[in-house]
């Protein structure tokens, strides 16, 4: 199990931060996700065998939000 | 493309199809333009609905997608365009504004050192922060700021705090005093053993605090975030029961636009973040949107008495020689005290060194007698220092101090005694004296409205009777154990409603988790304290109380204007689209309108730091 805070470009509405906690929650190998709307970061515990960083990554731009920093735990 | 590249594209398109729009009306050229703008504005969010609606998440994106998808279908090629490019463009400006809300938190942050330079031998080489450890000596100059809590092992300067504790006046700072990370030096230099580093240190915990606090969700935001998660879904059913009932695609596109919750769901989080990061830099933590409310709402202050209304420290306050001199007599009682570690001992100690009495000499054949004092020899004379029971037991003459006596314990002082093995020479008073700002702080809690300010405290009736008259507190409860304490509080809580606790977070835990806010007082470098209280008073001053009050009464009060403003543009709209009127493009300028215009008020809470400051300097 693997442990991430990604620092997000700054989060515009609590509606995405929903959005992007939503679709976190519903990834094969997420196993528990926090987003912070008002310091525009993610944490998330995920399993590096099912999902890799790069492909949340990939997950949040797909959304709109690009990732500025990611610190590993 | 980037947010901003398709904003500095899609402008020139959007006013070209405007003028184009208002002057030869749907021509081809005209519509290619709108037809553009709404792709470059539009194709993005639709694409995000799209991956969100994989999920099964439905937003905003999906409801301005389906307006746009919907304005096209029918040939309202202006209002798509116009509409795409104003969530756009509102978008963007929001999150600017956003981040000036936020501002406070990264200023703060910015001000965590880069460098740090490391003694070795004769050599000073600069590192980074990240690479000191513990034990280290780390020299500090001029200008820079101290990269690690530690203690002054060589100098002495002048240090601004005011990044931590919000005090702006400089505090002098010399060899075996204690010093934090991210403090500056103003003149003179130090060097510091560094004892606790990077994330340990108190800065780097402040700093995470608030990260943490900031996130921490206000009851109201919980609330509103129930009630949007079913709103939005709510809103797409409603555009279709209004489209069969009515026929009226426009309107039903129209509800789909204005149905977007954006000021509401943001009105709350904004008003918080702007509160908790002007705090912070006042010296406050407020730790989360929960305590914002709660503090805005309180009703009884409630004061542990030793260290947060009085300076906790036991200070001589008379000094009476009878046939001695007052110097000769401190200078006598501070060599007799050299070895006690009794806290009356180190205030006569401290009053000496204070006037510059502390001799090189020491007492010979010291002999503590518990309860009473001590006995020593000097220059083959012998002395006592003690109370009234000391002198009695020593068969010596106490009628010359028997007035002087009788006013000292009336002030509730405590009194210690010298005499020589005849006779009295002096007396010495000692209190813990009251904080000098804590009686402007319990008159305008009371002009703030707060019902009542009471004093809770474990010390005998008498102390804390004179300490609770001098400062006028509406009641107090002495001799209290740590557990009636929290019976007090219960009490309190029950008769009056919400009640704030403030002490030093030491020992008075219980009672400040039953508070409904607790708040800890002199929290920098009290690790305790900062982890365990709602609210921490980062400096050694009682008066951030009021700020801390009046900043959340403030944030309760934004919270509430935005959330009014927020239905009550939501409640025009809706009946200026039933009505007729409000177009799309309309709509979504009203809406973007509004949750920019939350923002700004919320970006107003920031104004209380800069005026404060003002006051200072």
């Amino acid at each position: 199990m693997k442990k991430v805070t990604l620092q997000l470009e700054t989060l515009s509405c609590p509606a995405c931060a929903a959005k992007v906690q939503a679709v976190l929650k519903k990834s094969k190998g997420v196993k528990e996700s926090e987003v912070l709307f008002n310091s525009s970061r993610v944490k998330v515990s995920y399993d590096a065998e099912v999902i890799n960083l790069e492909e949340i990554k990939g997950k949040i731009s797909k959304l709109g939000y690009s990732t500025l920093s990611a610190r590993e735990e | 493309m980037s947010k901003k590249g398709s904003i500095i594209l899609g402008t020139p398109l959007v006013l070209l199809s405007f003028i184009l729009y208002k002057t030869v009306g749907y021509h081809l050229v005209t519509i290619i333009l709108m037809l553009a703008t709404a792709l470059l504005a539009g194709g993005p969010i639709i694409y995000r609905a799209l991956v969100a609606l994989r999920y099964r998440v439905i937003g905003i994106d999906l409801l301005v997608s389906i307006a746009v998808v919907g304005a096209l279908a029918i040939g309202e090629f202006w209002e798509a365009a116009a509409v795409t490019y104003l969530f756009m463009l509102g978008d963007y400006l929001e999150s600017r504004t956003l981040e000036k809300s936020r501002s406070s938190i990264k200023s703060l942050m910015a001000l965590a050192p880069e460098t740090a330079r490391v003694r070795e031998g004769a050599n000073e080489i600069i590192v980074s922060p990240q690479e000191l450890k513990r034990g280290m000596s780390v020299v500090i100059k001029p200008g820079e700021r101290i990269a690690a809590d530690g203690v002054v092992i060589e100098g002495s300067a002048y240090l601004d705090q005011s990044s931590l504790t919000g005090e702006s006046e400089p505090v002098h700072k010399e060899v075996g005093d204690e010093v934090f990370s991210g403090t500056l030096i103003t003149n003179g230099y130090l060097v510091i053993e560094a004892l606790k580093v990077g994330e340990e240190s108190t800065f780097a915990k402040i700093i995470h605090l608030v990260e943490e606090a900031q996130d921490a969700k206000a009851p109201t935001q919980k609330f509103i975030e129930r009630f949007s998660k079913y709103y939005t879904p709510a809103i797409i059913a409603i555009a279709l029961i209004t489209y069969l009932i009515t026929k009226d695609i426009r309107m039903a596109l129209t509800l789909l636009v204005i149905g977007c919750p954006g000021a509401l769901v943001i009105s709350v989080p904004v008003s918080i973040v702007a509160a908790i990061g002007t705090s912070a830099k006042l010296g406050i933590l407020l730790k989360g949107g929960e305590m914002v409310e709660k503090l805005g709402k309180v009703d009884v202050t409630a004061f542990d008495k030793t260290g947060t209304l009085t300076q906790g420290k036991p200070t001589v306050t008379t000094i009476k020689g009878y046939g001695m001199e007052m110097d000769e007599l401190l200078r006598l009682s501070a060599i007799g005290e050299t070895y006690s570690e009794h806290p009356l001992g180190q205030a006569i100690i401290d009053a000496a060194q204070e006037r510059g009495l502390l001799s090189e000499q020491l007492p010979e054949d010291v002999d503590h007698i518990q309860g009473q004092g001590l006995t020593f020899s000097l220059e083959g004379e012998r002395y006592l220092i003690g109370n009234r029971a000391l002198l009695e037991s020593h068969q010596i003459d106490l009628s010359v101090v028997m007035e002087d006596l009788a006013r000292e314990s009336h002030l509730r002082r405590s009194v210690v005694l010298v005499a020589s093995a005849k006779e009295v020479l002096g007396l010495i008073a000692i209190s813990d004296q009251v904080r000098a700002e804590a009686g402007e702080v319990i008159t305008q809690l009371r002009s703030l409205g707060v019902k009542k300010s009471v004093m809770l405290t474990g010390d005998n009736r008498a102390t804390a009777q004179a300490v609770a008259e001098y400062l006028n507190l509406d009641e107090f409860k002495a001799e209290l154990m740590p557990g009636d304490k929290v019976d007090e509080v219960k009490q309190l809580q029950s008769e009056y409603g919400k009640v704030a606790l403030i002490g030093d977070g030491i020992n008075d835990a219980p009672s400040l988790a039953t508070a409904d806010v607790g708040i800890a007082i002199a929290g920098a470098g009290n690790d305790v304290a900062m982890e365990s209280a709602d609210v921490v008073l980062l400096g050694e001053k009682l008066s951030p109380l009021i700020d801390a009050i009046k900043l959340s009464r403030l944030a309760v009060a934004n919270m509430q204007q935005n959330i009014f403003f927020a239905l009550a543009v939501a409640a025009f709209l809706l009946v200026g689209v039933l009505m007729g009127g409000v177009t799309l493009s309309v709509g979504m300028l009203v809406h973007e309108l509004s949750v920019l215009l939350v923002i700004l008020n919320a970006v107003r809470l920031m104004r209380y730091a800069k005026g404060k400051k003002k006051t200072i300097i």
